[in-house]
């Protein structure tokens, strides 16, 4: 009801604010604006190439290590102020770069500060870096209690890759010697049950779909009854895209997760599928996500393109999310384990 | 998370009108505040430090305005400087002599082409034109399918074969030629724009059809990496243009202005939901905006000024500012407001709304605003100068009165009381109650002189405009000169 009351007042603010511009043009000149420059159409002609922060270290450590003195290598080892202005900046600019977000590029920042780097710079942001991600549980569960089935659930903005991950990962249960049924719920993207369907065929995992504009939670549902009866062991339940910004569409898939961890099923592992190539918006929907669905883990898509997907620190560092899935490639075996080392000398290496 | 530049802005410069123009101190100071905020918005690190200095040079040794705070003027000159960069050159779609006209549309997996290919032909459709869609996508699965659903949703044919991207693309161009469509859209398969098989893929399909515009899907998500895609779209295929997506998220967007900056071609459309009508030309100042995070609140304010009655809303400020407040004012203020669309709509405008009040707003029902009108309608003018006289007989005739219930209107007296408070509160300065809060250095700007109020958060989508302006006839008398407003 409050809430009401302060739309209505706000309302009222924008009239307020709106007539008093019109009473001060009213009663006042309008100072004149400052003359215009006008921009080049094109603001950069080549994008300025990450620098190559293995490299540069190497030399820079090489000409440090030259010229370091008693008294320096003493400060060094208690790991104290060891670091230069252009050091950080050159940290600051791999990490920015990467999508890491400026918040949690700061706090690296504000670490290496405080810290130094004893053993180097590469080594001290790799060792962070990795401290970062390799927190919280990686694996994926698949052992549900005595009676129930496991249910994976895949949540997500549009276009992120939600269906493709499930079918590699359809695959790979399958591969591993699991019975799996894949629940097309994402009702609502024309021909998604149809990419789902294609994903069901190549992998030999069974389908339960509905008609387009059907309750979502009613064919997990069904999908689970129907894992159940057969005695499969898991499900992958599609979810349809959505924006993490509208409440009623957060409340549907709240609903369907509710419905989804009744028994016979039990959701084991909710998967925010993000797309590498997202940007500091992904802070946005990690949050809105696990308010809504109780997130698990992250699976990471299309970092085989030329995106680093660095916004996984920040939310590592935000949320203690942790990657559990990455996609490198649109082959059905593209779907791996993630391993934080690997990432973050991806990370790290122009 | 993220605050809106002007906040930063402020922080930094409070105290440094006296001055007379920026210390080159105070300008680096607002100027890595400009940075962060570009940043934050997901503008590439390349873009941000070539935009920054183009921001520094118009900023350099420039007297500062008496009515703006140096904070204001910082924002005001990088506003400006923004929709210059995005909307600086235009794409005049032009069709070609001998029809069709052909438009490629390229971009990554999930940018949303397809859908992207539906609204555009929806577009096309409205301005008259016969369009056809081809659809060249035969990597992901199910892609031609999800086109076809659409195509059938706006009225539209859909051409595809299951054979190769070139020859469906060559042969639905045939084919539009021979039903004489004058407008032809082939929607391609998504890629990572490394990829050089389908980059060679989409630049066989170009070859063969020879577009009249190409135009590069890009996602408002879109991180550090949009300067790649887009880099490597216009190296493959020269871009004519972008269509920016997903604006409907609470992204800031940055990545068109990176896009932007390194391809030098116009944004032309911008889509902003999942229904096929979320589509519509680009506008470069609401990007502008939204990229500043400042919300979408100039943008509000000039179009209170046109649709709303000016001697009306001139008049309620005034009574508001000197605490005055009866249920008239509020009634004739919330017609105001209408004016200009829903509440909802104009909720998701303004900056510095939580997350609570944008969801709130999503749900608003503006029939409930019809009740309230009713109820107050309802009383006799001694009632809405004086409410503390509404007792209970009074109570039950107004409900008979608006076909309500007594509740609702208890409901509306308590929640009048509480905006009276609030309105007090406003014109005593002092400090108001949550998020509300945030509006009073606005407000207290606006009246000091200020032009650009503070703001924060992501705008939501725009709202309808539909009124048309009224302006107001007669001009106060009241105090000192009397200038035209200025348009923007």
């Amino acid at each position: 009801m409050i809430t009401y009351v302060l739309i209505v007042a706000v309302a009222l603010v924008v009239v307020a604010i709106t007539g008093r511009r019109i009473l001060r043009r009213r009663s006042q000149r309008v100072l004149s604006t400052p003359a215009r420059t006008p921009l080049p159409s094109i603001l950069v002609e080549e994008a300025t190439a990450r620098p190559d922060l293995v490299a540069v270290d190497d030399s820079l450590s090489g000409r440090l290590g030259a010229s370091r003195g008693v008294f320096d290598r003493v400060r060094l080892s208690n790991g104290r102020g060891s670091l230069t202005p252009e050091q950080l900046e050159l940290v600051e600019e791999v990490l920015l770069r990467s999508d890491v977000g400026v918040t949690t590029t700061q706090q690296i920042l504000s670490y290496l500060r405080t810290n130094g780097a004893p053993d180097g710079l590469v080594a001290a942001l790799r060792s962070q870096l990795v401290a970062l991600l390799e927190a919280g549980d990686r694996s994926l569960n698949t052992s549900a209690e005595d009676g129930r089935v496991a249910v994976w659930l895949f949540v997500g903005v549009n276009g992120v890759g939600k269906t493709t991950t499930i079918g590699k990962v359809a695959s790979a249960q399958v591969a591993s010697g699991r019975s799996v049924v894949l629940a097309a719920g994402d009702t609502f993207r024309a021909a998604a049950a149809d990419q789902l369907a294609m994903w069901a065929e190549r992998t030999g995992a069974d389908i339960v779909r509905g008609s387009e504009g059907s309750d979502p939670g009613a064919v997990i549902h069904d999908a689970i009854g129907r894992a159940h009866a057969r005695g499969a062991n898991l499900v992958l339940a599609d979810t349809a895209g959505r924006r993490h910004t509208s409440t009623n569409l957060l409340e549907e898939l709240s609903k369907v997760r509710r419905v989804a961890d009744r028994t016979p099923g039990q959701v084991l592992e909710t998967i925010l599928v993000l797309d590498a190539t997202t940007g500091q918006n992904a802070v946005s929907q990690a949050r809105e996500f696990l308010a809504a669905a109780n997130v698990t883990g992250l699976a990471l898509t299309k970092l085989d393109g030329t995106a680093r997907g660095g916004i996984v620190v920040a939310l590592a560092q935000e949320f203690g999310l942790p990657v559990k899935l990455v996609g490198v490639g649109e082959g059905v075996a593209d779907l791996r384990p993630f391993n934080p080392m690997e990432f973050v000398d991806a990370l790290l290496e122009a | 998370m993220f605050d809106a530049l002007s906040d930063r802005l402020e922080r930094i410069g409070q105290n440094l009108r006296s001055k007379g123009r920026l210390s080159p101190a105070d300008l680096d100071a607002a100027l890595g505040e400009v940075r962060t905020a570009l940043l934050e918005a997901d503008v590439e690190l390349s873009v941000v430090r070539a935009f920054v200095e183009a921001v520094k040079t118009r900023l350099d040794g420039v007297a500062l305005s008496q009515s703006l705070s140096p904070g204001q003027q910082v924002i005001k000159a990088v506003h400006e400087q923004l929709i210059e960069v995005l909307g600086g050159t235009s794409l005049k779609v032009t069709y070609a002599t001998h029809p069709p006209t052909v438009i490629l549309l390229a971009g990554l997996q999930g940018a949303g082409k397809t859908t992207t290919a539906a609204k555009l032909a929806r577009w096309f459709k409205q301005q008259g034109r016969q369009p056809y869609l081809i659809a060249a996508d035969l990597q992901r699965p199910a892609a031609v399918e999800q086109l076809r659903v659409l195509g059938g949703q706006i009225g539209v044919d859909v051409f595809s074969a299951p054979t190769d991207p070139v020859s469906v693309a060559r042969a639905g161009l045939a084919e539009a030629t021979r039903i004489g469509r004058d407008v032809v859209i082939i929607d391609t398969a998504g890629r990572l724009s490394i990829d050089e098989a389908l980059m060679a893929e989409v630049k066989a399909v170009s070859g063969a059809t020879n577009p009249h515009y190409t135009f590069l899907v890009i996602d408002a998500m879109t991180g550090q990496d949009a300067v790649q895609t887009a880099r490597a779209f216009h190296d493959t295929l020269e871009l004519s243009g972008l269509i920016v997506t997903k604006l409907d998220y609470d992204a800031r967007g940055g990545a068109v202005l990176s896009a932007r900056g390194v391809v030098g071609r116009p944004v032309v459309f911008a889509s902003d939901g999942e229904k096929l009508e979320n589509f519509d030309l680009f506008h470069p100042d609401r990007m502008a905006s939204r990229i500043l995070g400042m919300g979408d609140i100039m943008t509000l304010i000039e179009e209170a000024e046109r649709t709303m009655d000016k001697d009306v809303v001139a008049d309620a400020a005034g009574r508001m500012m000197s605490g005055q407040f009866t249920l008239d004012d509020f009634s004739s203020q919330l017609n105001q407001v209408r004016k200009m669309g829903s509440l909802g709509g104009l909720m998701k405008m303004m900056p510095g709304m939580s997350k609570d009040i944008r969801k709130a707003a999503d749900n608003i029902d503006d029939r409930d605003l019809n009740r309230v009108d009713a109820i107050i309608k309802s009383m006799t003018r001694a009632e809405r100068t004086n409410p503390t006289i509404i007792d209970g007989s009074r109570r039950t005739r107004i409900a008979k009165g608006s076909g309500t219930n007594v509740a609702a209107v208890n409901q509306l007296l308590n929640q009048f009381k509480e905006m009276q408070k609030m309105m007090k509160q406003m014109a005593g300065g002092g400090a108001l109650p949550g998020p509300l809060a945030k509006l009073a250095p606005m407000a207290a700007r606006a009246q000091a002189g200020g032009q650009l109020p503070s703001g924060l958060g992501g705008l939501g989508g725009p709202a309808p405009f539909t009124s048309p302006a009224k302006g107001g006839s007669k001009k106060k008398k009241k105090g000192g000169r009397v200038t035209p407003p200025k348009n923007r």
